[in-house]
């Protein structure tokens, strides 16, 4: 494999990872307070649908929109997912947010499935059902965004898928060894990381996709093509830096920020 | 209707999050990029252009976020 292929399934992979742990800690918290049955009902109907939503935006993506157009939609997206990283990543840097937690988020998800009323139906749990259900699948989806536009930047979309697997694989793995939420991981930093991928993706795809509007439909070229992804992540990490340092300054003296843990 | 009204809650979560701010600042950003694009300004400039916007636009909702 060439060094960008490498770069390639390793972007892919740390993405996939921080989405996979989070889904892996909501699973772990309804499986152990509501039980496994209907957190592995919930999380294998999630699967399901994430397949078909990944075959039938696959089909539509590929089949009837223009590259362009495709680039846009997808880039925007992935924009938007990377600049919220990114904000987050920011604000706990300087500190102005509490970090992020696996820890402390699983207590959260494990109080709130206690208190939850028990409803049963087909003899399944339907709070662990559906709170498993919908974060695999909110994870999955932001997945398979990330697989789709590394893959087809790098014109490599089995080394991205790759990358996708190789980090399902090794969550999944984990949480069957240790039946715990991975809070060692350096989640915080792997996220700004990734954060910064993916604006700097997202905004090189999104632009390039305005040519949609133009007369001759064709994507806008970047000056120096490729390379102004390069320049992207450097721009978004300098003014992630000038943020961190200078937005404590910012905050107003009279109130206090109360420490907020978020996903 | 309580499927649709889930349905769209989904996709609320999953593209605006917990700040819209961001949402509202890549939109921002893009459109008008897509006007220096139609005023007929080369490629590369609408490029360039699109880059430090969406910049620009990421700072000014952050700093709003922390100032409000």
């Amino acid at each position: 494999m060439t060094g960008a292929t490498w770069g390639l399934v390793a972007s892919t992979f740390a993405a996939s990872f921080v989405e996979f742990v989070e889904a892996l800690t909501i699973v772990l918290a309804m499986g152990v307070t509501r039980g496994w049955r209907s957190a592995l009902a919930g999380t294998l109907a999630a699967l399901v649908a994430l397949t078909a939503f990944t075959a039938a935006a696959g089909y539509a993506l590929s089949t009837w929109l223009p590259e362009s157009l495709l680039q846009l939609v997808v880039g925007t997206l992935l924009l938007i997912f990377g600049l919220q990283w990114l904000r987050k990543a920011v604000l706990r840097s300087s500190g102005l947010k509490a970090m992020h937690d696996e820890e402390e988020e699983y207590a959260t998800q494990t109080a709130a499935a206690r208190q939850a009323a028990r409803q049963s139906r087909f003899g399944i749990d339907t709070f662990a059902f559906v709170v498993s259900f919908k974060g695999v699948f909110l994870e999955g989806v932001e997945v398979v965004f990330v697989v789709i536009t590394f893959g087809l930047s790098a014109a490599n979309m089995p080394a991205a898928i790759g990358g996708a697997a190789a980090a399902g694989i090794l969550v999944l793995l984990a949480g069957l060894i240790l039946h715990r939420p991975l809070a060692a991981i350096p989640e915080n930093a792997l996220k700004y990381g990734v954060g910064l991928l993916l604006a700097s993706f997202g905004a090189y795809w999104a632009v390039e996709g305005l040519g949609v509007f133009t007369h001759s439909g064709e994507s806008l070229e970047w000056p120096g093509g490729d390379w102004a992804i390069l320049a992207l992540i450097a721009c978004w990490l300098l003014i992630s830096r000038v943020l961190v340092r200078y937005l404590p300054r910012l905050k107003p003296q009279s109130t206090h920020l109360k420490p907020e843990t978020v996903r | 209707m309580k499927l649709i009204k889930g349905f769209a809650h989904f996709w609320y979560d999953f593209i605006i999050g917990d700040d819209w701010k961001i949402a509202a600042a890549v939109v921002a950003a893009l459109a008008l990029t897509l006007g220096v694009v139609l005023a007929g300004a080369t490629a590369a400039t609408a490029a360039i252009a699109g880059g430090v916007l969406l910049l620009l636009f990421f700072v000014v909702s952050v700093v709003i976020d922390v100032r409000s």
